[in-house]
């Protein structure tokens, strides 16, 4: 990386997992007049971003800012001391205001050393001189880094900055080429320039060079930059059009050109489909040609550069659709389409037909992104489709535009705003300065629609997979089907655990607690391929997705099939076949084998490649094989194959399949490089893939639709033989497809992914245990630095497999069909399980009786299991020889060593209250810390320091996080994951939703609850941030932490959390236990927590972060020398959960999730909790064993305490693994690497946290009289956007000090003005009410603990003018996790309004898309236009709907109603309230003629909740409990 | 998937057995017959855990889970193939095995386990009655040739995985007729020896060749079989008795409870006639152990007319729900009344005999003395001494090893400090070429370690006569149950 200090791979650390996410401003004026002004609000909207930038370990080293803004042709002119030519329209475009200079300008960032520098500038120059264009001259740009303060490590990297000018050639006329036409010509000088001087091992960035825009920017911090760049402090500069960008990234390197914006985007957010873009982009290449860009287009090859940024990446991609003849809007739009797919009823055909049109042109570039672009004249943003990234914008009387990532980030008086805004999902904001105006979304799209007839187009190219002519179906033999199940290594396990259900029900099954069986790598037995990969997800710098909730955002649907020229769209680019799934049955790849056959289909030929090869070869064999399958996907495309078959059929005893996965990524990498592959489509035709995970990596390394015909054939089987009860074989095939298919939805939502069109390709998995030789080849862009297996050991395990199906002696075989398995549960046969009959019966007996022999018999038995491969930390040695062993007595004590104990996050629902308490009482008494999971605590725990949770946790259900739950905790833990299921939320159906259970949780008896994926508060770093400020605002004594989950990358996510202000990180492995996930997610998603840890202690130590935090290691802990491996590896900490809760009698019976547990732990049914036999001793007597164990360790290893010992990975020692029958090859060197750097090893600085500085500290201080005594107080404030989580520290101690029921309402009053900062009244409790007049930002209201907020805008404005349209009042995710209280908001607001609300009043006069989304309680009133998909997930509650539009309602749980009179009477109650809160006209108005308007509103009713409702009512009648009836009713 | 409620909805029920009356008065098996429904109720009570102990439990590793899932739905046929898939005699197993699976059942923790060893007879029955005893001989033969010495459990269970391997076996009998301990060992309530006879029927149709009244070693010289055969099993079993050396023990009617069950068995059978020593009748019998074998002797006196039957035991008596120094999932120490205990006579716990009175060289009474078990002693409690009248008295006492002389010399093999036959991780003796399966080498223990042994040690064989085997493999020679 050039002018970085980002250190080069080591260790587990990468650098190309870092990301970064940020803040984003524009202003402009919309008349396109240009003033200085316009720069100056620009860069004072930027330092008002600094609270979404980051800092590192140095405060001065900031993550970089930037500013772009048209090229300031009068000031350059009057600062070079040569002469830059003028623009001259003529010709065609005579009389036109010319687009651009006539000259070409930019900062060069060029190396600091003399020689070098003068080497890179004749470089440029000779490059420039080829071009054909002029060199005009070069400017020294004046910088002030000693002024700026700029940190140590910025300036070390620094390069040294010159302004280039150029021109172009002048025509006859004399007249040179300006804007676009010259931008065209220059492009391929900085890309030429960039890659050419990379040969000369030169460093040369261009930020930007064109003579339309230009680009400051700089590893600085926002305050740093106008201090830095002298530039930008000159009056001289002028434009109508600034775009301004604060970075948070997760490093502390600086890495000058990494910071925004590019050329022509800034841009907030994260594309995670970005590695299958930029593949796809590459094999682009070969037909790329325009007539726009003179000369060969070859010699700006790569498109992409190598090492850039995701966001580098999409700016330079549209720049290349741009300069290749899009306009801006139109590229963007390509890149970034909105969610058409699921909308053909509502979408103008035009637009749709765009849309679809241009899906065969380009995939999405998919993830949670803002982008803001201009080229100069217009100025646009666009949201992606989920609308994951916040974007508001003015419109003032002086006619300029302010957008920004939130309001409020310029001063401007409320009598000026005319309009107030927001971006919204998959619509475009648009200033034309040309024309003068803002177009709205609608406008761009027709204009950009109607260049040319796209619906005809796809109407006449595009081809339907179900209109291709069907071809014979073939029904295959029971006989035949077994033995192929046995040449593909299926088990007994597979088909009965796996196939069973998804061919019964067409959903993947679901299981519970975590998996502890070894890695592919380290298994004694064949292993698939598939079982070295596992699924990557989002955590903190992007959110996973929603897909059964938001499934309107989704597609599976997308096209295979040649693709044309980029360049040059044409009807012939949409000649494709649209595939409605991924996942084709048998019926459907016989369409496509025979697509052609009848002639009509001219240019489609297939096909078919056989992957066999010969068994007995070997390694050898399989890789010629490989070879020759690449060369005959040469051959077939070049013999004009536009469909390529990739075929496991027709094995035998000589020849065995080539894993699909492997031949599938083999021929797609061969074809990216060969440029052929955009070519055609590859269509995957596999015995092997039979689980959802199969087909997602098949998807993800380059099938276009995989075809897995013996799942299928299997599931027919299962039907045929009667196993599926009622299932016609027809309808087995069907579910299997359609669950293999919803479940890869699931996977890519995990990662964030919308489409499958973009997911395919993106490789979006993380591999362990394969050899760099197989990865590199094959898997080309998925490295592992541990290495591990490679063909040979792969071949060998596909003989054993393939000798097993094809036995001379059958009867050695007899009563044997299939393998047994055991992955899922432990067999005999199966797969090593670290908890077992022994281990388990040993550690149950050493506990209750406690006999330190037995508990011997069971760390040994473990740790001898571990050794066999049950565990990566099995394979490490402990080097006793390199320190000087201690007597035991210097090593302090158990009691000591307890107190770093923790027990993993058990919701209080998920397991009984018996288990939770067993072990709540037990860690208290020790001095550790329990969980309580994300149940909630109900009220009398909460307040006994005996029984309650230390550690409360906050996860995306928010189920019973009120005020008091926060103020009682020692330590608040973020749950951004979990290590059974990261990336997916969870569901307690209603039948095990008891009355305590719904009590606890703020919920309903009886009516299920569903966490969602992502917190809805945290869909990027800074929103994290944000949730650690409002949690430590919420209780400032409490430590707040993060749980992360291990996965390549996790360590640079573990650096943003700190940068974010945690206190501790806690990295789980993928083994972690759940109530119940789907199987894929407990098997394949995370990696062990030793690699994470690793990484993250590395990757800590190398940012100079490491000292402020502490780490924990969660994940399997059985054994002191588990935990002492860990503390080696970095950890100070260890939490612990199946372990004790095997302790405490759970017996892995792994059927938490039916309810049905016998032993009375993961059940609420009061009969089988009757059959609870643990006790708090057993817990205690097992940790205090445990740190004795450690404490022997400890003394062998010459270690006087754990503190000591953290971090010392060197007395690890990993020559054990070598011997490791199938380890071989396996390098843990890599977790074992201590930098030699001067940075501490454990937390010895931890970071301190002051908020003496806050709105809240003051009004604390205001109301202390209140605190005390309870009198009434008014308090006033003026409030900005910084302030934020305003009210909530305030909120704390009121509930610190007067309890769960806080203050009788009213007592504090607090008056605020002005635009307010994220999470406004976060948690407030009863007791408080804030008055907003103005607006607000983003969590208004999260967490609403009792309080009432009220937001209006100041009446001056003539935004409120009578008959203005209604404005936006608050931003996104409003009155999240409201457990009650009322909130009255008179305007709209954003996306998600009310989400998890369980018991509090909302009123808003109009909202965004998901509306009211998993409510579970509580009453929402909304008085204007809601967006799509409302109500979804919404369990409980109701929603009250002025003008209802029904097709905006998500209808898969609720009912829409009509009032009953009752109900009017109390709804014009609180519109009354509204009124008289806020003074909102609509309310006046519906008011003034209630009778008649009341008929307006419609209710919203879960259909649950309506059932438990009438429940109650009729208990009500009849004198029974409600609860008895109602869970009598829900267990049916 | 399994009923994950079933446990909660049907409670534990085994078969009744006959009216005691009723069933004194023949050798029949004494339980009646349980119905499919009924077994599929019980079959629903499993839990299909995550760890299943029963299968632990188990030293065949039955897929205990599995085939109750196929019971509970009616898949008998795939049952019995999951069943045998692990298990070469369910069928014995189901009637003889004390069925620690039971012991280790999750259910059990709370609640009554699961009926696992009605369920295994129930599928091997049906098996047998639906023609699931085809006979599957091997595709191909490797001409090899291997002896096993031995026709009880582990012996046959050798002999028909060796077979099926493709290997030419002959299994060597030195009585008269096959089946070890399961012919003449345990009565025929116990198990009618059709079961027996239709299982050898099944072997013999696959390849194996029985010889009876061949005692290798007498009959048949070592060398010649060394010479014969690639490879030799030693499944003879551990059959020296353990002996109560007391004043007395030499009288007349003071005899080997085997000795005694061999006798009634094969007169039973019409093979030999009652000797009248061993003739109960009339009598007052006195078995001295509390086990098994005990239990054998205890139903069979009965059957044979005792005046009283009285069986003692060393051990206290132990109480009817598991006693905590055996917690759950290891084999429960509890008091087993077996269907013999049901049928007259009595028990007497924490007894030790001093001696035996006699008369004319013939036992009379036996003088017992009150005490308790501690360590391998025993220490009486002054002042409890009583007599017992006792004209028959049999010595159930176990075994301490397999007989060394002939075989064992002859071959050279070397014996461990434990009496048993060393054998290393393939189950081979210190001889190349020769195994050891069963109680011979592991000492005495039940028929379904004898089975996995069988088993295991099979596949030992084909490995060394192959060099490799996709024989299953289900035991470890050390292995041994949870404790």
């Amino acid at each position: 990386m050039k002018y970085s200090a980002i250190p080069g791979p080591q260790g587990l650390y990468d650098p190309s997992y870092e990301s970064d996410s940020c803040g984003v401003a524009a202003v402009a004026d919309i008349k396109g007049r240009r003033s200085n002004k316009i720069v100056a609000d620009g860069i004072t909207a930027l330092i008002n971003l600094e609270h979404r930038g980051a800092a590192g370990a140095d405060p001065a080293v900031g993550d970089g800012a930037g500013i772009l803004f048209q090229v300031p042709e009068g000031f350059l002119r009057a600062v070079v001391d040569f002469d830059l030519p003028v623009a001259v329209a003529c010709g065609d475009r005579e009389g036109q205001e010319p687009d651009g200079c006539a000259f070409a300008v930019g900062i060069a960032f060029l190396p600091a050393d003399d020689e070098e520098r003068v080497r890179a500038k004749a470089i440029v120059e000779a490059i420039i001189a080829e071009e054909g264009l002029d060199l005009l001259g070069w400017r020294s740009v004046p910088i002030d880094p000693v002024g700026a303060g700029v940190g140590q490590m910025a300036l070390d990297v620094m390069p040294v900055f010159e302004q280039l000018f150029l021109a172009g050639p002048a025509d006859q006329h004399g007249h040179r080429p300006y804007g676009i036409a010259l931008d065209r010509l220059v492009y391929a000088v900085r890309k030429r320039s960039e890659n050419e001087t990379v040969a000369a091992d030169v460093d040369v960035y261009f930020p930007s060079l064109s003579s339309r825009t230009m680009v400051y920017k700089g590893m600085l911090t926002t305050q740093q930059l106008p201090d830095f760049f002298d530039d930008l402090r000159d009056t001289r500069v002028e434009s109508a059009i600034v775009i301004v960008h604060s970075r948070f990234s997760t490093n502390t390197f600086p890495a000058w050109p990494l910071a925004h914006p590019f050329r022509f985007i800034a841009h907030n957010g994260e594309i995670n489909t970005v590695r299958g873009n930029r593949n796809r982009m590459r094999a682009r290449e070969a037909l790329l040609a325009t007539d726009l860009i003179p000369g060969d287009l070859s010699r700006v090859f790569p498109i992409n550069s190598p090492l850039a940024s995701d966001s580098a990446s999409f700016d330079e991609v549209l720049e290349l659709l741009h300069l290749g003849g899009r306009s801006l809007p139109h590229a963007v739009m390509m890149m970034i389409p909105e969610a058409w797919e699921n909308s053909r009823d509502t979408m103008d055909p035009a637009i749709r037909g765009f849309a679809e049109f241009h899906a065969s042109v380009m995939e999405p570039w998919d993830g949670p992104a803002c982008v803001t672009f201009t080229d100069g004249r217009l100025l646009g943003a666009v949201l992606d489709r989920n609308g994951l990234r916040p974007g508001r914008w003015w419109l003032t009387s002086d006619d300029t535009v302010v957008l920004a990532s939130e309001a409020g980030v310029l001063p401007i008086p409320p009598e000026k705003i005319i309009e107030r805004g927001r971006l919204q999902p998959g619509r475009m904001f648009l200033v034309d300065t040309v024309v003068g105006r803002i177009m709205d979304d609608a406008e761009v799209k027709s204009r950009l629609a109607a260049q040319h007839p796209y619906a005809d187009w796809v109407h006449a190219g595009l081809v339907p997979l179900g209109d291709l002519p069907a071809r014979e179906h073939v029904v295959t033999s029971h006989d035949a089907v077994l033995r192929r199940q046995q040449v593909f290594g299926y088990s007994e396990e597979d088909l009965r655990i796996l196939v069973t259900p998804m061919a019964a029900t067409g959903a993947e099954a679901i299981g519970s607690m975590g998996t502890d069986t070894p890695e592919a790598v380290l298994s004694a037995r064949p292993r698939l391929l598939f079982d070295y990969f596992s699924q990557l997800f989002a955590q903190v710098t992007n959110p996973p997705l929603d897909a059964i909730r938001e499934q309107v955002v989704t597609s599976m649907s997308s096209v295979i099939g040649p693709e044309e020229n980029l360049l040059a769209p044409s009807p012939n680019s949409c000649r494709q076949i649209s595939l409605p799934f991924p996942v084709i049955d048998n019926d459907d790849l016989a369409k496509l084998v025979g697509v052609n056959s009848d002639g009509n289909m001219a240019g489609f030929a297939s096909s078919v490649i056989s992957g066999l090869y010969e068994v007995e070869g070997g390694a050898e064999a399989l890789r010629s094989a490989l070879e020759r399958c690449r060369r005959e996907a040469d051959e077939a495309i070049a013999g004009g194959a536009r469909i390529l078959v990739l075929s496991d059929r027709d094995c035998d005893a000589r020849h065995a399949p080539i894993p699909s996965l492997l031949l599938t990524s083999a021929v797609h990498q061969h074809l990216v490089r060969q440029k052929s592959r955009t070519k055609v489509a590859l269509i995957t035709e596999t015995g092997d893939a039979r689980e959802v995970h199969h087909v997602a990596l098949l998807l993800g390394y380059g099938a276009g639709a995989v075809n897995p015909y013996l799942a299928l054939e299997s599931a027919e089987d299962l039907a045929v033989t009667g196993l599926l009860g009622d299932t016609t074989p027809a309808k087995a095939v069907t579910n299997m497809v359609y669950a293999l298919g919803k479940g890869v939805l699931k996977v890519m939502s995990k990662m964030g992914i919308s489409t499958v069109g973009s997911y395919r390709q993106a490789q979006a998995f993380a591999a362990f245990g394969i050899d760099e030789s197989v990865l590199g080849e094959y898997f080309t862009g998925t490295t592992s630095r541990t290495g591990g297996s490679d063909l040979g050991v792969i071949a060998q395990d596909i003989l054993e497999r393939h000798s097993l199906a094809f036995v001379s002696n059958t009867a050695v075989r007899e009563h044997r069909g299939l393998e047994i398995g055991g992955q899922y549960q432990w067999r005999r046969e199966g797969e090593i399980h670290l908890f077992n009959p022994e281990t388990v019966y040993l550690l149950q007996h050493a506990t209750k009786t406690k006999q330190v022999s037995v508990f011997r018999r069971y760390t040994d038995t473990v740790d001898e299991l571990s050794r066999k491969g049950g565990t990566l930390r099995g394979l490490f040695g402990l080097r006793t020889d390199v320190r000087t062993p201690i007597p035991l007595t210097e090593v302090e004590p158990v009691e000591a060593i307890v107190r770093r104990f923790v027990t993993g996050a058990m919701s209080y629902g998920s397991i009984s209250i018996e288990a939770h308490q067993t072990l709540a009482i037990a860690m208290n008494r020790l001095g550790g810390r329990s969980n309580t999971g994300e149940g909630g605590e109900d009220v009398e725990r909460l307040l006994d320091p005996a029984r309650r949770s230390a550690i409360k946790q906050v996860a995306s259900g928010r189920f019973g996080v009120t005020s008091a739950y926060l103020v009682n905790s020692d330590e608040i833990q973020i749950k951004m994951a979990q290590g059974a299921k990261p990336g997916e939320g969870g569901q307690l159906p209603g039948n095990k939703i008891y009355p305590w259970i719904a009590k606890t949780r703020h919920a309903t008896t009886g009516v299920g609850l569903i966490s969602p994926p992502p917190h809805h508060d945290i869909y990027s770093i800074e929103d994290l941030k944000q949730l650690i400020h409002d949690l430590r605002n919420a209780n400032p004594r409490a430590a707040v932490s993060v749980k992360l989950v291990a996965e390549p990358g996790v360590g640079t996510v573990a650096a943003g959390v700190v940068k974010a202000h945690a206190d501790l990180v806690i990295i789980a492995g993928y083994d972690g236990g759940t109530g119940a996930a789907p199987l894929t997610s407990l098997k394949h998603t995370g990696q062990p927590w030793e690699l994470g840890l690793a990484e993250a202690q590395q990757t800590l130590r190398l940012n100079g972060l490491r000292e402020q935090v502490r780490l924990q290691a969660d994940g399997g802990l059985k054994t002191g020398r588990d935990v002492v491996i860990a503390a080696l590896l970095g950890a100070e900490e260890f939490g612990f959960a199946t372990a004790p809760l095997v302790v405490a009698g759970c017996v892995m019976m792994r059927v938490c999730h039916l309810d049905t547990c016998p032993v009375g732990i993961a059940t609420q049914n009061p009969v089988l909790r009757e059959r609870f036999t643990g006790t708090p001793e057993f817990v205690e007597t097992f940790f205090l064993f445990l740190a004795e164990q450690v404490r022997e360790y400890l003394a062998a290893l010459g270690f006087r305490s754990i503190t000591e010992a953290v971090g010392h990975a060197e007395l690890l020692d990993i020559a054990p693994a070598v011997d490791h029958h199938r380890a071989r090859g396996l390098d843990l060197a890599p977790l074992l690497a201590v930098a030699d750097i001067d940075a501490g090893h454990s937390c010895t600085n931890p970071a301190q946290h002051d908020l003496s500085d806050t709105l809240d500290a003051r009004f604390i201080e205001q109301a202390a009289q209140t605190l005390t005594d309870g009198s009434p107080v008014r308090l006033t404030s003026l409030v900005r956007n910084v302030n934020r989580t305003v009210g909530t520290m305030l909120g704390s101690e009121v509930t610190r000090r007067f309890g769960p029921e806080g203050l009788p309402a009213g007592t504090i009053d607090l008056d605020l003005t002005g635009t307010a900062g994220q999470s406004l009244g976060a948690f407030l409790p009863t007791g408080i009410v804030i008055t907003l007049t103005g607006d607000a930002n983003d969590y208004v209201a999260k967490g609403l603990s009792g309080g009432r907020i009220v937001v209006k805008p100041a009446e001056d404005s003539p935004a409120q003018a009578p008959g203005a349209k209604t404005q936006v009042i608050a931003g996104n995710t409003i009155g999240y996790g409201a457990t009650s209280g009322e909130l009255y908001l008179r305007g709209r607001v954003g996306e998600r309004f009310a989400v998890r609300n369980s018991g509090a009043l909302m009123v808003a006069e109009g909202t965004g898309d998901h509306a009211m989304e998993y409510m579970t309680g509580g009453r929402v009133v909304i008085l204007g236009r809601t967006g799509r998909n409302a109500a979804a997930g919404m369990s409980g509650g109701i929603g009250y709907l002025l003008d209802a539009d029904l097709t905006r309602i998500n209808k898969e749980l609720v009912d829409v109603e009509v009032l009953d009179a009752d109900e009017l009477i109390w709804l014009g109650e609180v519109v009354a309230d509204h009124a008289r809160y806020t003074g909102s006209p609509i309310a006046r108005a519906l008011l003034a003629a209630w009778p008649e308007e009341s008929a307006r509103f419609s209710r919203v009713m879960p259909r649950d909740y309506r059932k438990v409702l009438a429940l109650q009512a009729r208990a009500a009648e009849t004198g029974v409990d409600a609860d008895d009836l109602i869970m009598e009713a829900s267990r049916g | 998937m399994a009923d994950p409620s079933g446990f909660l909805k049907y409670e534990r029920h085994t078969p009744t057995r006959r009216p005691v009356p009723l069933r004194l008065r023949d050798w029949k098996e004494v339980y009646e017959p349980f119905s499919e429904a009924e077994t599929r109720d019980q079959a629903a009570r499993c839990m299909d855990c995550g760890i299943p102990f029963c299968h632990q439990g188990c030293p065949l590793g039955n897929l205990i889970p599995e085939w109750n899932e196929l019971v509970r739905t009616g898949r008998w046929e795939d049952a019995s193939d999951r069943l045998h898939a692990t298990n070469n005699f369910p069928e014995f197993t189901g009637r003889l095995c004390p069925a620690p699976c039971e012991g280790s059942c999750v259910l059990a923790i709370g609640d009554d386990p699961v009926s696992i060893k009605v369920v295994e007879q129930q599928i091997a029955d049906r098996a047998i009655a639906d023609g699931g005893l085809a006979p599957r001989p091997a595709a191909v033969s490797t001409g090899r040739k291997v002896a096993v010495v031995g026709s009880g459990p582990a012996g046959l269970a050798a002999a028909q995985q060796l077979a099926r391997a493709g290997h030419e076996v002959t299994v060597f009998e030195r009585d008269g007729r096959i089946g070890g301990l399961m012919r003449y060992g345990i009565p025929e309530f116990k198990m009618g020896r059709d079961v027996l006879d239709r299982r050898l029927e099944q072997m013999t149709a696959e390849g194996v060749r029985f010889l009876t009244h061949c005692a290798v070693g007498v009959d048949l010289s070592v060398a010649d079989l060394r010479h014969n055969f690639h490879a030799i099993i030693i499944a003879t079993g551990s059959t020296v008795p353990r002996e109560l050396q007391v004043d007395g023990r030499r009288l007349d009617g003071v005899e080997l409870a085997m000795d005694y069950l061999v006798s009634a068995n094969k007169a039973l059978e019409g093979t030999a006639d009652l000797a009248p020593r061993f003739d109960a009748a009339g009598r007052h019998v006195v078995i001295i152990g509390g086990g098994d074998t005990g239990a054998d002797c205890y139903g069979t006196a009965l059957r044979q007319g005792a005046a009283s039957v009285t069986q003692l035991d060393i051990h206290v008596q132990p109480p009817v729900t598991r006693h905590p120094s055996t917690p759950w999932p290891v084999y429960p120490l509890l008091l087993r009344t077996s269907a013999a205990h049901e049928e007259g006579g009595q028990r007497v716990f924490g007894v030790n005999s001093t001696s035996f009175e006699g008369t004319d060289g013939r036992v009379t009474g036996i003088h017992l003395v009150e005490g308790k078990r501690v360590g391998g002693g025993f220490i009486p409690s002054a002042g409890t001494e009583t007599d017992l009248e006792a004209d028959l008295v049999l010595l159930a006492l176990g075994f301490v090893g397999p007989e060394r002389e002939g075989l064992l010399d002859d071959l050279g093999i070397d014996i461990s400090g434990r009496g048993t036959v060393d054998r290393d991780d393939d189950y081979m003796t210190n001889m190349p070429g020769v195994f050891v399966a069963g109680d011979a080498g592991r000492g005495q223990s039940l028929i379904v370690w004898a089975i996995a042994e069988g088993r295991s040690a099979a596949a030992g064989v084909d490995a060394y006569l192959s060099g490799g085997s996709s024989l299953p493999d289900p035991l470890q020679p050390t292995a041994i149950a949870l404790r």
